[in-house]
């Protein structure tokens, strides 16, 4: 069977920087994999390529996606098909409110893959829903996307955006980081709601807490731009005791 | 994230201007050039009375004395004002048409063209039964070609009509008023307007009444080599009210054309005005070539006690843009508003701002200004913010933001203050921010296309004005600055 996610040598740079450096990942759909790694490791370099940000070059390797190479796929091409990343850094966009921005992304990808837009009723529930799940006051739709948000929110804000859209492959970069233990467990069952077995989530993580609650299937260490280690959930709870300096000494 | 200007810049490039049509049509038009004639010959034109030719010299003799203002953050090259014809008429009006059956078809189909019905009917047909009416009065070259909704507003006791109309109805009424908050002598661009003004609107709402319906003139400059001098003068009487709203449109020509209008303003006892620009001239191309110069002094007067006057704008258009509209706020617990957005583009050059000059008790002013520059626009916000000795507790509240798309525009905020009462308080904020490749990062990655993406965030930056535009005018706002930024992409 092919995997939802396959990635091989990729190599990526920004300006003359290389970042990743020969990266192998493959996802396959229901599981949950981990990475976790040092702080420049290129973590959030790999999430933003695989989003399709376009200030990163692919200068070789190969991305496939549902057993087809996205190179040449736009953002916005990626989150119509079902690729969602959500943000370490998630950006502010003054005046524009919540729910316009849900509702124009929804329609935009529908409109990509063909299908006829969301009637406005259905569109409402639906996302109300949403934030009732996610336990947030409906009152922020119509604040301004992540306008004056607190670094909690933001993240659970990106949740919010995830299951609203309802995306195949989540790559969640460190998405617990900011978050009180009330929020983790919050966006921790907003995560495990979404598993499926069509579905894959990459948790990009520096911390077990997460883990608790969300159960990967595999765990990498990335360092240097390359997967230097996988293993099981064991691997995390290693790293937590150990740090990383063990691994680069091997 | 590393900015990639480059692309964000290629989006706004392919800027399309849709009213950039010309319409054949015989006029008749003053040869070019300014001179004592000229503007006797206009005044005979438009069988004025002897006190309004006199009005038109002194503003003439003094114009000659005058020089062209350099002050402003704007750089174009010597204008000929002696190249200009100062007077152009579709010929088919030079008897006055009696109603719109006698107006040129053609006439009619350009404004059918730009959006605008003229006729009551078609304005009114296929119209969800209580969406607001609008009555319009429409300028064409230098001549109002008609006003809608004339009786409708004549039972309500408002005058609606053109300026030249105005003049030989209510000769008593514009006698008293024009002139009285711009004067002849003002500035430069002024003095010219009041000695060669063409037409123009004229509103005039009486004691105690709410007109009953949102009132629009649309301006559109159609001829070569022929100057805009337009005048407008809205006077509401004690606990009056009036909502008003301008457009502008010009055909896509390679010279510049002038524009140099004046509007006057005058709200008595508890009288409000709204004043909202929705201004599209002509841009000029990508390379700075073409486009309309507008040179424009917009001034209310808040004469009565907690009289009310606002200024909305959404300014697009334009090659150089010099304009402040401006409040007086005379009366004690006056109010003086300013919302602005302003795009600058390719070459546009845009200087402009308000001035709220508080002479009265308590007066409040708020200024709250967009600007937004791409390509190689060049911005700058100027605002003046006076209290008088006597204005005891005047508050002012400015808040000043600017986007810039792209890096090769500029944005410049020149903040004047003049505090003569240590009562007053007056606050300033200002922004400058990017559209950022992060921002437009985070729409794509949601699926939201790059073009929509720019459109929805500038329309975010906006916000706080269009909400003060009468809510059709709104909807005709964000489309334009979605016409405006539209662009090719990849
Ligand atoms: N625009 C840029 N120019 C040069 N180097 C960059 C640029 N952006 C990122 N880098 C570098 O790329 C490396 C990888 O960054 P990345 O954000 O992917 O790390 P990360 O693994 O997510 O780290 P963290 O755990 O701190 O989030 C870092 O050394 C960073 O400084
Ligand atoms: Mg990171």
């Amino acid at each position: 069977m092919t995997k939802l996610l396959e990635i091989e040598n990729l190599h990526a740079r920004i300006g003359d920087n290389e970042i990743l450096k020969g990266l192998d990942l493959s996802v396959g759909a229901g599981e949950i994999h981990a990475i976790m790694g040092p702080n420049g490791a290129g973590k959030s370099t790999l999430s933003k390529v695989l989003a399709g940000a376009e200030d990163y070059v692919v200068t070789s390797g190969t991305i496939r996606y549902q057993g087809q190479d996205i190179a040449e796929q736009s953002a916005e091409q990626r989150a119509a098909h079902g690729i969602f990343m959500g943000f370490q850094y998630p950006v502010e966009i003054p005046g524009v409110s919540n729910m316009m921005f849900l509702k124009a992304a929804v329609n935009a990808q529908r409109k990509e893959r063909g299908e006829p837009e969301m009637a406005a009723n259905d569109f409402l529930a639906w996302v109300r829903h949403r934030v009732k799940q996610m336990k947030m006051d409906p009152a922020m739709l119509s604040r301004g996307v992540n306008q004056g948000f607190s670094g909690g929110e933001k993240k659970r804000n990106e949740i919010l955006q995830m299951l609203v859209l309802e995306p195949k492959l989540m790559v969640l970069d460190e998405t617990d980081s900011g978050l009180d233990i009330d929020a983790l467990k919050i966006v921790s069952d907003g995560i495990n709601a979404m598993r499926s077995p069509e579905r894959a989530t990459i948790l990009v993580t520096h911390y077990q807490r997460l883990l608790d609650y969300v159960q990967p299937d595999f765990v990498h260490v990335l360092a240097a731009g390359r997967i230097v280690k996988s293993g099981g959930p064991e691997l995390a709870r290693e790293l937590e005791e150990k740090g990383y300096g063990w691994l680069q000494a091997a | 994230m590393a900015a990639n200007p480059s692309e964000i810049e290629t989006l706004v490039q392919n800027r399309k201007y849709a009213a950039g049509f010309i319409t054949d049509i015989e006029s008749d038009s003053v040869p070019p050039g300014l001179s004592e004639d000229v503007v006797r010959l206009i005044s005979a034109r438009k069988q004025e009375p002897e006190w309004l030719l006199e009005f038109r010299l002194k503003a003439y003799r003094r114009w000659l004395t005058m020089r062209e203002p350099r002050w402003a953050h704007v750089q174009y090259p010597k204008i000929d004002y002696q190249a200009i014809s100062y007077y152009s008429a579709p010929k088919s009006m030079k008897d006055a048409p009696k109603s719109l059956d006698d107006v040129d078809p053609k006439l009619i189909e350009t404004y059918n063209k730009l959006g605008i019905p003229l006729r009551e009917q078609e304005m009114l047909a296929g119209v969800v039964p209580d969406r607001p009416q609008v009555a319009v009065d429409v300028v064409f070259d230098s001549v109002s070609v008609g006003t809608t909704f004339k009786k409708k507003l004549a039972e309500a006791g408002v005058i609606f009509c053109s300026i030249s109309e105005a003049v030989r109805e209510h000769p008593a009424l514009v006698k008293q008023y024009l002139g009285t908050v711009v004067p002849f002598a003002d500035n430069f661009y002024a003095s010219l307007n009041s000695a060669v003004f063409t037409d123009g609107s004229f509103v005039f709402v009486p004691r105690g009444v709410r007109c009953p319906m949102e009132l629009s003139t649309y301006f559109r400059i159609n001829e070569r080599n022929t100057g805009q001098f337009e005048r407008t003068l809205i006077i509401c009487e004690d606990d009056a009210h009036v909502s008003y709203l301008e457009g502008c449109t010009a055909p896509q020509r390679d010279e510049n054309q002038l524009h140099a209008a004046v509007v006057e303003l005058v709200a008595l006892d508890r009288a409000e005005i709204k004043y909202s620009t929705v201004q599209n001239w002509y841009p000029g191309d990508e390379n700075g070539v073409g486009g309309i110069y507008n040179f424009v002094t917009k001034r209310g007067d808040c004469r009565g006690v907690a009289s009310k006057i606002s200024w909305t704008q959404v300014e697009t258009g334009s090659a150089v843009t010099w304009k402040y509209p401006s409040c007086i706020l005379r009366g004690d617990d006056s109010v003086g508003e300013f919302y602005s957005v302003a795009l600058t583009h390719h070459r546009q050059q845009a200087d402009t701002g308000t001035k709220m000059i508080h002479l009265g008790r308590n007066t409040k002013s708020t200024i709250v200004s967009k600007g937004i520059s791409a390509g190689h626009g060049q911005q700058a916000y100027r605002g003046l913010v006076r209290v008088g000795e006597k204005a005891e507790g005047a508050r002012n509240h400015t808040q000043c933001d600017s986007l810039l798309i792209g890096s090769n525009c500029g944005a410049h905020t020149f903040p004047y203050t003049e505090v003569r009462n240590p009562t007053a308080i007056v606050e300033h904020e200002a922004t400058t921010s990017k559209i950022g490749e992060d921002q437009l990062f985070y729409c794509r990655s949601r699926g939201i296309g790059e073009e929509d993406a720019v459109s929805m965030i500038v329309n975010g930056f906006c916000k706080d004005v269009f909400k003060e535009l009468p809510m059709e005018f709104a909807v005709e706002a964000q489309k334009l600055l979605q016409v405006s930024l539209e662009g090719a992409v990849g």
